[in-house]
């Protein structure tokens, strides 16, 4: 494949043919600040966050949008690219509540970030803000248009990764908002609640319900695993706080990217459950009562051991669990056959 | 799967047969998108109008059970216009001409009759699954839960065989697995015929590996009872004890009451889970079990990836680990089991299992590994069947169509069909009581057709009972067209509509699953 070579902040770097300076300051680990950008997702080239200056160029222009060539020379920080990311954000700013101390974003918001990045601490342009109703209507996301800078990661999610395009852009100039046809809610929508867009909200228009009533954003431990539902494999991070899992949010799974379901992204719940069963339990004249777990243990032991030994191992079967483990599977059959000495051992593969 | 997930995406032709694909897999679901917007062909074999229907570029409305009469005349037009993969066939394949006699009377017209799909349709699908460079099918629980769901799969395999489009990337025969661990447990022996990595229990020197790594004289030689036969066995008393871990059979088997009958039975019933299911509410012991989020361990998803699951959090209460558990209940009964963690444990799984040999923890931390993986470092494979398949050459195995058990009649007219729901889950015991899920689909219906429901002055909303031979269920009826005309559909997650009260018990004489797909009902108005 044919190769350019041009000059990002004076260090030269050579990428393949048709790449864009973004992705070439990717190469080199120079840092370009985006909002509606997005690597899996077509480019907007709307939120103008990204602009580098390219000599001879006659204007900046956006480096996630811009074909790197050879022997192009371009800066990332100079005077004019500060000035018009600082002008941009003020713009952004003028109509967005700066209400982090309460948003459950902050911590996790890119505006944030660059605002802190420029040391931009409001807009610096008086005009009409939003005033829309907090969308709360569904137990899986809250929409605060109020927060939305319309840079569409939504709306691309939507139709190019659920293939859904349950939102779009309504309306034109001041009152565009990203909203699903006929500016219904979500939940009076086709929406499946995936949550995909939340994953690629860069700031706090989209949330999870659960998870952002009950942490911030740097308050949760993320542990990679994977998902107890369908047999797709997706892996995700479930968010820790004080020893409890307060939610799901995307990684780069193997199999899903950052994808995930309803059931994997919002159905976490069961796991603190009060039907949780926390004691052994054991059933005297036909109820239930607690017991200790030597107990149960010891009662499990002795009744199987004496069918065993009363009607033979055949008189014993076992199911397994196409839930648990792989490591808790094989020790099932490794009791099954080893302990109980039969292969009446199945699970619900059929079922 | 034979071959990997994002395969699909790449496929030029997705033949999708008994797969509600987007609700019930919704992330392989993105792939088959994915692909049709790439510009591939999709074709749905299914009696329903599921949303991947819908997306279809052609719907194949077949008559409930009759995927064999499909699959044969798809086969039967791909031979008679010569458009199968001869250097495959000739090269990779044997048996080929009693395949080519056997299908041979399943001529369009003749499928027509069986399945309701017009001749020119089907002749059109054939030339396109044959004519793609690269078409894969995926297949769920609409292949298999049938009296013929094994001979289904062969019907798929031979089509596969047939043009060539196994053994190569964006291709092959792809069952999607139901269970986050449905593969893994089949892998780790979880069968009563089979030990780790599909080993055979009848095999001697199996048993002599296993039994001297297991410290014993030896082991078992008698394949064991499947589910369906260990219930039986239970209710006429022949099985005596049972130890159910992470199993809800109660709701997910056939014929509900028969198997609630069969538990009772039992002298002794020791179940093990995280909530009091409605199987556990039958034992006299109930022991209680950490969830994902509060153990180690490692998921095989269907394309043979192995994953891990990670400790998030200190189990609840005082659950622990299945793995802790059943290590005391063995040290308990003579047998003394102890591991430091399930890393050791998958150390002794990968001495003992030639396809899982080269997976260990630390590699896992790399990312997930597709076995056969035989060595530490053999990097997994994505691809089953390149050059050559386990058993040498690709055996066609002509099958014939069967009509499901259960066929409508005067008394009960209707085909009633179960499946899953988009938000929810198997037996519901976890999606029933996630604080979301449930609240945005709280409540089952029963999905009949409009003109079934004139027939019998429904309205949408109306309560109804639907009854088979073996049970009935109350819920409410919702008129949509996503059923056919004689099919009624409903899922088995809701435990108080108990699908499976219903359910035909008949099964698979070969595998010995049930025919969940089709059984015949009655619908009335309750109200």
């Amino acid at each position: 494949m044919a190769e350019v070579t041009l000059t990002i902040n004076g260090r030269q770097v050579t990428v393949p043919q048709g790449s864009t300076v973004l992705e070439a300051a990717k190469k080199l680990d120079i840092f370009i600040p985006t909002l509606c950008y997005d690597p899996e997702l077509t480019i907007d080239g709307s939120c103008r966050m990204c602009v580098v200056e390219i000599k001879g160029a006659r204007a900046l222009m956006i480096s996630c949008a811009t074909a790197a060539t050879g022997g192009m020379v371009v800066e990332t920080e100079s005077p004019a690219v500060v000035e018009a990311r600082k002008t941009i954000l003020e713009l952004l700013l003028a109509n967005h509540p700066m209400d982090c101390l309460t948003c459950a974003r902050s911590g996790d918001c890119r505006l944030q970030d660059y605002a802190y990045r420029y040391g931009v601490k409001e807009g610096g342009f008086k005009g009409a803000v939003h005033q829309y109703q907090i969308e709360d209507d569904n137990p899986f996301i809250v929409r605060d248009m109020n927060k939305c800078i319309l840079c569409g990661k939504c709306v691309r999610a939507c139709a190019q990764i659920q293939g859904k395009s349950v939102v779009d852009y309504s309306y034109r100039g001041f009152n565009t908002k990203v909203a699903p046809a006929m500016d219904t809610t979500l939940a009076g929508s086709d929406c499946v609640f995936c949550g995909n867009c939340v994953a690629v909200c860069p700031v706090g228009a989209l949330q999870e319900k659960g998870l952002r009533a009950k942490a911030r954003t740097w308050e949760v431990e993320k542990v990679r695993t994977t998902c107890p539902y369908c047999g797709t494999g997706c892996n995700f991070d479930l968010n820790v706080k004080d020893g409890k899992v307060v939610g799901v949010t995307s990684c780069d799974g193997d199999v899903n990217g950052r994808a995930l379901c309803v059931k994997g992204r919002f159905g976490y719940g069961f796991i603190h459950h009060p039907d949780r069963l926390k004691k052994p339990l054991i059933k005297k004249d036909g109820r239930f009562v607690e017991a200790s777990w030597e107990q149960a243990i010891n009662l499990v032991a002795e009744k199987l051991g004496a069918i065993k030994s009363g009607f033979g191992p055949e008189a014993l079967a076992v199911l397994s669990s196409a839930r648990c483990t792989n490591e808790e599977n094989y020790l099932f059959s490794k009791f099954t056959r080893a302990v109980l000495g039969t292969n009446n051992i199945d699970h619900c593969a059929r079922l | 799967m034979t071959n990997p997930i994002k395969d699909v995406a790449g496929a030029d032709f997705i033949l999708a047969i008994g797969t509600n694909t987007t609700e019930s897999h919704p992330i392989i679901g993105l792939q088959v998108k994915k692909a049709v917007r790439g510009g591939s062909t999709l074709v749905v074999a299914d009696p329903r109008k599921t949303e991947v229907a819908e997306l279809a570029h052609t719907h194949l409305q077949i008559k409930s059970g009759s995927d064999i009469a499909l699959l044969n005349g798809l086969a039967g037009v791909i031979i008679s216009e010569g458009l199968y993969n001869k250097e495959f066939v000739k090269e990779r394949t044997e048996d080929f001409e009693v395949f080519r006699a056997a299908v041979e009377k399943y001529t369009p017209e003749y499928v027509e009759e069986l399945t309701g799909i017009p001749a020119d349709k089907l002749r059109e699908v054939a030339r396109g699954y044959a004519g793609a460079e690269n078409a894969t099918i995926l297949y769920t629980m609409g292949i298999t839960q049938h009296i013929c769901g094994t001979h289904n799969v062969f019907a798929v395999a031979n089509l596969a065989m047939l043009c060539g489009h196994i053994g190569k990337p964006y291709s092959g025969v792809n069952p999607l697995r139901g269970q986050n661990n449905v593969q893994g447990a089949c892998d780790m022996g979880a069968l009563p015929a089979v030990l780790t990595g599909y080993q055979g229990v009848g095999l001697d020197d199996v048993r002599a590996k296993f039994a001297s790594a297991w410290g014993l004289e030896s082991l078992p030689a008698k394949p064991g009872l499947t589910v369906g036969e260990m219930l039986e066995g239970a209710s006429r008393g022949q099985i005596k004890g049972m130890y159910i871990m992470g199993e809800n059979p109660v709701l997910s088997d056939p014929d509900a009451g028969h198997v609630i009958h069969a538990l009772e039975k039992l002298d002794f019933l020791v179940v093990q889970d995280i909530f009091l299911s409605e199987t556990a509410q039958l034992a006299d012991v109930v022991l209680p079990a950490a969830s994902f989020a509060e153990k180690d361990g490692t998921f095989s998803n269907t394309e043979r990836r192995v994953q891990r699951v990670r400790k998030a959090i200190e189990p609840v209460g005082e659950a622990r680990p299945d793995w802790r558990i059943i290590c005391d209940v063995a040290t308990a009964m003579g047998y003394p089991m102890s591991y430091e963690s399930p890393a050791e444990i998958m150390r002794e799984i990968a001495s003992l299992t030639p396809s899982y040999a080269g997976i260990s923890y630390p590699r896992l931390e790399q990312g997930g590994i597709q076995w056969p993986c035989p060595t530490a470092d053999h990097p997994g494979t994505p691809v089953l069947h390149v050059g050559k398949f386990s058993r040498g050459l690709g055996k066609f195995s002509p099958v014939e169509y069967v009509p499901p058990a259960e066929l409508p009649d005067q008394q009960y007219p209707l085909v009633l069909s179960t499946g899953r729901r988009h938000f929810h889950y198997h037996t519901g015991t976890m999606t029933m009581r996630t604080g979301a899920l449930e609240v945005h689909y709280g409540t089952e219906y029963l999905e009949i057709n409009a003109s079934d429901a004139a027939k019998m002055g429904l309205a949408e909303g109306d309560r109804v009972r639907v009854s088979s031979r073996r049970g009935s269920v109350e819920l409410s009826a919702r008129i949509t067209d996503v059923v056919p005309e004689g099919l009624v559909f409903t899922s088995f997650h809701f435990p108080e509509v108990a699908i499976n009260k219903l359910t035909n018990p008949a099964r698979d004489g070969i595998s010995k699953i049930p025919e969940l797909k089709v059984c015949a009902v009655k619908v009335e108005k309750t109200a």
